[in-house]
């Protein structure tokens, strides 16, 4: 097993308590963060080489430092909790057991930056998971850890949770700021972009659970010593939520530069593909991420075994390769069928559309036609050069990346499973095992 | 008759703490947070009396609330039963079976998605990931994560509340005493 530095502990019995956090070394972090300079933290976080674990692995340092600081106007730190890409559970899971952690985080990104109001944007559905926050944030206000000067250092802060109302899109940084706005989840046209005019137009940095979780042992052991953990610019540890079709699904934390394979069959992890069977395809970063069939999963196209890093996992470009994104892995044996899960991540995409930008709006919505119409056992044999080409008009023409994380997963599954496609074209008695489902909304008329 | 749509004290209280968690001037921000509360308080729905009932708290217009309530997934905006069974049919969930427990469901309780029973006690949903896909397949009900299903377990859950006959909503009426 690698390190655990976030996962520490997180067995403890009551280590969601602020008693029992602090008995297990919780709050050491702020204590020194609170003595340094917020300019030294942001150097510590960018020694570290940290890179945003929500999906695009953005270097959070370099963020930080982007931070814009007109005079008198406040900043905020907004924590991005909305945690809705498909096969990514594993924010809710640290949220849930060590929210103290994040609330750390929170506190030392909050000072680092500047900001006096903080805000974690958690997702509506977990209203659960929100309630334990709003204890924990009494709590850490209770011992003196948020409010007016924080442990005796003159610097004070507010920390507020802030519940959505459910909608996929408001995990993009923009849409979320929005919503945290109470408006409708629209994305914004960037530039500018949030470190200049975020929340209520002042200068926000929004960042990830993890991400901000990640500053605790990074302020602990200082950011030269977390980048010794990893490999190249993939520093650090990474959560890694793993699930479908193998033995062992849950949250695991790995050392960046695991070997995929033994992530996947070893049994400190996921312990291989249940049942025996054999691995057909791999997901491995959120249902966003192109998918890649298992020999390419495992090594790359030059035959090299692949790595859990951003830059192994993306070796070969979309051609071979795919992202780390945020960590959904997403595991399908050669039971599943890739077209049909394409479909329901098609249909996924299409519902959660803001409907903004008409590429991504009617894009969606006439791909996951077109697929219905296959696994219906009535495709064209035109139908999957179709598909490409709805795909390749949303990629990069729209406002926002949902349009790309859409598109993606269609261009991928037909690059490397095109056979799988015709073969349920021209004979479409091969589709075993078809229930419709889409029908139950659309019972009277066919889907296409 | 209608009965008025009014707060009672304690979630009032709380809605205007909500309120000042956010900027002067900015207290809009506080929007999503009352309409939870506003389900939880009326029926688990949001009619527009509801609405306009929060517009009025928030001193916006009316239509501010109407554009917010019909954007986001978790806000109804037509009746639902006292329990609303919220079943995961994301990709990952549907790989291990989420479909078999929705059919299911709706053989058992004779509805179909996004159906009412005619008691009145359940509503079907299916509904987007919602980050538990590690233990798949799985169904919210209030603000209650039912993971590891299968047909059997959803029986047992759906008996549970039935016996218990209350409705639940995602911002459960137990923490508004705690937070008090
Ligand atoms: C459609 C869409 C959904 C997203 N969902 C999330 C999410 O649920 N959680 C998250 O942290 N980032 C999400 N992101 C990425 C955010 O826009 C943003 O990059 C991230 O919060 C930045 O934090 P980080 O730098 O710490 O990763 C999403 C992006 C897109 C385009
Ligand atoms: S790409 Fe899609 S989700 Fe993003 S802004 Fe455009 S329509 Fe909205
Ligand atoms: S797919 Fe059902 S919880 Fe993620």
């Amino acid at each position: 097993m690698g390190k655990q530095l976030l996962l520490d502990n997180i067995h403890a019995p009551g280590i969601a308590t602020l008693g029992v956090y602090r008995e297990f070394g919780g709050y050491k972090a702020l204590e020194k963060a609170l003595k340094m300079k917020p300019e030294e933290l942001v150097d510590e976080v960018k020694k570290s080489g940290l890179r945003g674990r929500g999906g695009a692995g953005f270097p959070t340092g370099m963020k930080w430092g982007f931070l814009a600081k007109p005079e008198g106007v406040p900043r905020h730190l907004v924590c991005n909790a909305d945690e809705s890409e498909p096969g990514t559970f594993k924010d809710r899971y640290l949220m849930e057991r060590k929210p103290h952690l994040l609330i750390e985080g929170m506190i030392i990104g909050s000072f680092a930056l500047g900001a006096r109001t903080s805000y974690i944007y958690i997702r509506g559905e977990m209203m659960y998971v929100y309630h334990i926050l709003e204890q924990a944030i009494q709590d850490a206000y209770d011992a003196g850890l948020l409010g007016e000067n924080i442990m005796g250092s003159g610097y004070s802060l507010d920390l507020h949770v802030h519940p959505g109302g459910g909608a996929y899109i408001c995990g993009e940084e923009t849409a979320l700021i929005e919503s945290l706005e109470g408006k409708r989840g629209n994305p914004r046209i960037k530039p500018p972009f949030p470190a200049v005019s975020g929340v209520w137009n002042r200068p926000t940095v929004v960042n990830n659970v993890e991400t901000i979780a990640a500053v605790v042992p990074i302020v602990n052991m200082g950011g030269e010593e977390y980048a010794k953990i990893g490999v190249g610019k993939s520093t650090g540890t990474k959560l890694i939520s793993a699930c479908g079709h193998i033995n062992k699904p849950g949250v695991y934390e790995i050392d960046l530069g695991l070997p995929v394979e033994e992530f996947l069959y070893s049994d400190n992890y996921c312990g291989g593909i249940r049942n025996g069977n054999k691995l057909k395809a791999v997901v491995a970063g959120g249902s966003s991420v192109p998918i890649l069939p298992a020999e390419l999963f495992l090594k790359t196209a030059k035959g090299e075994p692949r790595l859990m890093s951003y830059e192994s996992l993306a070796d070969g470009g979309f051609a071979t390769g795919t992202m780390l994104g945020s960590g959904g892995f997403i595991v399908m044996d050669d039971t599943a069928s890739v077209v049909k899960n394409l479909w329901n991540f098609t249909r996924f995409y299409h519902h959660e559309s803001c409907g903004q930008c008409s590429p991504c709006r009617e894009g969606t919505g006439w791909m996951e036609k077109v697929l219905y119409r296959i696994l219906d056992g009535h495709g064209k044999k035109e139908d999957v050069d179709l598909l490409w080409d709805i795909q390749s008009k949303i990629d990069g023409k729209t406002i926002c990346p949902l349009g790309d994380a859409a598109a993606w997963p269609v261009a991928s599954a037909i690059r490397h499973f095109r056979s799988e496609f015709e073969e349920y074209i021209k004979n479409p008695g091969s589709i075993k095992d078809v229930k419709h489902y889409y029908r139950l909304h659309n019972e009277k008329e066919p889907a296409y | 008759m209608e009965k008025e749509v009014k707060f009672s004290d304690e979630t009032l209280a709380l809605v205007h703490k909500i309120m000042k968690r956010y900027p002067e001037g900015k207290h809009k921000s506080a929007i999503i947070p009352i309409l939870h509360l506003a389900q939880m308080e009326f029926d688990g729905w949001l009619s527009p009396e509801t609405m306009d009932y929060v517009a009025s708290i928030l001193r916006i217009q009316p239509i501010e609330v109407y554009e917010v309530a019909s954007f986001y997934s978790m806000f109804n905006l037509k009746p639902v039963g006292k329990c609303l069974v919220e079943v995961c049919r994301t990709g990952p969930c549907w790989l291990l079976g989420a479909e078999d427990l929705v059919r299911h469901i709706e053989k058992k309780l004779n509805i179909k998605d996004g159906e009412t029973t005619a008691d009145g006690m359940f509503t079907l949903k299916t509904v987007e990931c919602l980050a538990s896909c590690g233990t798949a397949p799985m169904m919210q009900i209030g603000e209650t994560y039912h993971e590891n299903l299968t047909c059997d377990k959803v029986d047992q859950v759906l008996n549970e509340y039935r016996q218990k006959g209350e409705r639940v909503t995602h911002w459960d009426k137990k923490h508004i005493k705690a937070q008090q």
